[in-house]
């Protein structure tokens, strides 16, 4: 909790701890000095991507890497994402820790094939002989104005697929350590980047540790009449709409996932009990999405804590619409306060 | 019927094809390739036939495990032994290989006990040997991925700077196995894409066996396969695949060029799968026995021995031993695959990461206790 972000919207939490360092940094730029310390760390850390180069990625996430650890390290490949990803696979078989970028979410299915039938299985197919310790980056989510398949949320898809971790970090300090985190890890991770945010500024301690690791969620706000579940770029719609529910009576507490595979349960569970309502909010459509699983999961371990069904706030059953319309697709602050509205009169 | 119809130059020509030794065992000379051959001694020619009756024989007892229920599936590389063989036996100890599912030949020459491939048709396991001691990674089942991982694996052989330094002991190639069906999935071509631009110490060895399933080569392309390589700016090489000594020459240039930093090299094997694709196929429904009896006359181990009998190194004591050996891994094969015993069912949760993931961890939880839930689960271990 070391961020401008959650400093602004944490007024009723316990206080966040000051930072020790803190600097004024994007989201962006936090992913980059993150990639920057892991190849500065480990010579095995290798970027792979599409104009990660000399342009820094399309989004400039690997601005100037190329230059500083050499065409080795930061490898522009060829415009070929099954081709990325099974090389890095191979890589990481040799022993490197390969990160690859995806340029948007919307190109990641070519990939889909490598991710889900080859990295997802290998250390299982192997017997655990074989450990790929991959990270692949995809920025994702909509809000930006882009054409089709530039604003996607395909994270229940490999959150479907055992042997995959899958998470997103929602603010540059959790970026920062997230990234590295992810690099260091022996499994291989999705790792979501929320695109909508990648210019937003924050304080980061470029000092911190990982301290939180992969697995567990946080609790940004507390509340106590109503949990709102959320991960990558809806934490600060969630934490948005708790001030504004806060004006009107109602308290709200935050559950920011972190990670989607796995989800932690025992934090959401452990809010819901107290609460007794749960909202989940996320881009990616609600149906088969990732919601429906914390539904299930919060419906088997607090049944009697429940005051009202837990809803969902999401994407719809469409293909994601063009952008002069898209805000009337994303889960937008009110429909994220209609559905607090709806679990609080149940 | 003919496969080889040299008129049309299309994939079928049997045009181009290096060869030392014809279908009869008559050893011709090539400008390029005799050299590559030079040092193999009369021991080296046999080894390669024991080899080859020692995989045939793997074959043979482990259709017959599959028809007995042993096993559940089976694919057979019968008729491909000169081209697996041969190839194989180029290689170094340092070099690494990504096969598909049918390179038992291979295997076999990278110390592989062929027992410990049946554990996958066995149901038992999904791979089954150590990857990694032995240079040769798992049997990859989803046709032509492991292309790409072959090619990244070479990549990371260069950044370890064992490409190019002169040193045999160090320098270290990588080669991948696939068929013709293989040719047509995008990953292989991203795969020759990655090796040409990187130039990475890569042997893309293609065996056309003429058949992808009911498919003949002619539904994949309509020019010879090594075209393919040629396409990506790749030195590429037709040979006769049912040719052990050219299959071996071919690849050992190839190897030597991956290692000393020339790149990659696109190498068709042209052979034919004298079996079924597995025990699950049927292939009377779409060849005919006429081209089977085309190439049993051109059969692999049949031409290496015919060349040993002229030459006087074939004696009938070395081919009794070798029979024996045959005999003896069958009894070891049919011994070892029926104590292949059923796994544990909670090992399913094993290795499905390599650290802890609360989802696994409460099923598996779930599941061994509901295991035990069963009155009979302490004296007998399952309530199966």
């Amino acid at each position: 909790m070391s961020t401008t972000l959650d400093a602004v919207h944490a007024p009723t939490a316990a206080a966040p701890a000051p930072s020790r360092v803190g600097q004024k940094i994007t989201f962006a730029k936090a992913i980059n000095l993150g990639l920057r310390r892991a190849l500065e760390q480990d010579a095995k850390v290798l970027l792979m991507g599409e104009d990660i180069g000399k342009l820094g990625g399309v989004f400039r996430v690997t601005d100037g890497l190329q230059k500083d650890f050499g065409e080795d390290r930061v490898v522009d490949t060829p415009l070929a994402e099954s081709g990325i990803v099974g090389t890095a696979i191979g890589l990481a078989m040799r022993g490197y820790r390969p990160v690859c970028e995806i340029q948007f979410d919307g190109f990641i299915f070519p990939a889909f094939d490598q991710i889900t039938t080859q990295l997802a299985k290998m250390h299982y197919r192997s017997k655990g002989r074989l450990t790929l310790p991959v990270v692949i980056r995809v920025p994702f989510g909509g809000g930006i104005g882009a054409v089709e398949h530039h604003s996607e949320s395909p994270e229940a898809l490999f959150a479907h697929t055992a042997g995959l971790r899958v998470v997103s970090p929602s603010t540059p300090g959790e970026a920062y350590t997230m990234i590295q985190s992810a690099i260091a890890s022996p499994d291989p991770v999705l790792f979501f980047e929320p695109k909508g945010r990648y210019w937003e500024k924050a304080d980061v301690d470029l000092d911190g540790e990982p301290s939180l690791g992969l697995n567990k969620a946080r609790v940004v706000r507390a509340g106590s009449d109503v949990t709102i579940v959320a991960y990558g770029p809806t934490v600060l719609t969630a934490l948005k709409a708790a001030a504004t529910a806060e004006a009107e009576g109602t308290s709200v507490e935050v559950v920011d996932l972190r990670s989607i595979s796995p989800i932690d349960v025992d934090t959401v569970v452990e809010s819901v009990r107290k609460t007794g309502r749960c909202v989940v909010v996320h881009e990616a459509p609600v149906a088969f999405g990732a919601g429906a699983e914390v539904a299930a999961r919060v419906t088997e371990q607090c049944f009697f804590h429940l005051h009202a069904p837990v809803l969902r706030v999401g994407g719809f059953h469409a293909p994601y619409p063009v952008a002069k319309i898209e805000h009337d697709y994303l889960p937008s602050l009110d429909r994220v306060l209609d559905a607090v509205d709806r679990a609080i009169a149940y | 019927m003919s496969s080889t119809d040299p008129s049309t130059g299309g994939p079928l020509t049997d045009d181009g094809l290096v060869q030392l030794l014809t279908p009869e065992g008559e050893r011709v000379s090539h400008p390029d390739y005799d050299a590559r051959v030079a040092h193999l001694t009369a021991d080296d020619l046999r080894g390669m036939y024991r080899d080859m009756v020692l995989v045939r024989r793997f074959d043979t007892e482990s259709t017959s495990l599959q028809r007995q229920g042993e096993l559940a599936l089976f694919a057979q590389a019968l008729g491909q032994e000169a081209a697996q063989i041969g190839s194989g036996r180029a290689l170094a100890a340092q070099d690494h290989v990504f096969p598909s599912y049918r390179e038992h030949g291979v295997a076999h020459t990278r110390g592989v006990d062929l027992t410990e491939v049946l554990r996958l048709f066995r149901g038992v396991d999904h791979g089954g040997w150590d990857p990694v001691a032995n240079g040769f990674h798992l049997y990859t089942l989803v046709i032509g991925s492991h292309a790409l991982h072959a090619t990244g694996y070479a990549m990371g052989v260069q950044r370890d700077g064992r490409v190019g330094t002169g040193d045999p002991q160090r320098d270290t190639a990588v080669a991948v196995y696939f068929g013709d069906g293989a040719t047509s999935q995008g990953d292989v071509s991203e795969a020759l894409v990655f090796a040409a631009v990187n130039n990475a110490p890569l042997v893309f060895f293609c065996q056309n066996n003429q058949w992808a399933i009911s498919e003949p080569t002619t539904r994949q392309t309509r020019v010879p396969l090594s075209h393919r390589g040629t396409g990506f700016g790749i030195p590429s090489v037709r040979v006769d695949g049912n040719d052990v000594l050219a299959s071996y020459a071919v690849t050992a240039e190839a190897l030597e060029r991956a290692r000393s930093g020339g790149g990659p090299t696109f190498i068709e094997a042209f052979t034919y799968r004298m079996g079924a694709h597995t025990t699950s196929d049927d292939p009377t429904r779409y060849r005919s026995a006429a081209e089977e009896e085309y190439w049993r006359r051109r059969d692999p181990i049949d031409r290496l021995a015919a060349h040993l009998r002229a030459t006087g190194e074939l004696s009938p004591e070395f081919e009794a031993q070798v029979s024996a050996e045959a005999d003896a891994l069958g009894e070891r094969i049919r011994t070892a695959v029926r104590s292949m015993g059923r796994p544990e069912a909670v090992s399913m949760f094993e290795h499905v990461y390599a650290t802890s993931h609360p989802t696994v961890d409460a099923e598996r939880a779930w599941f061994e206790a509901y295991e035990s839930s069963f009155l009979d689960s302490a004296s007998e271990g399952s309530h199966r």
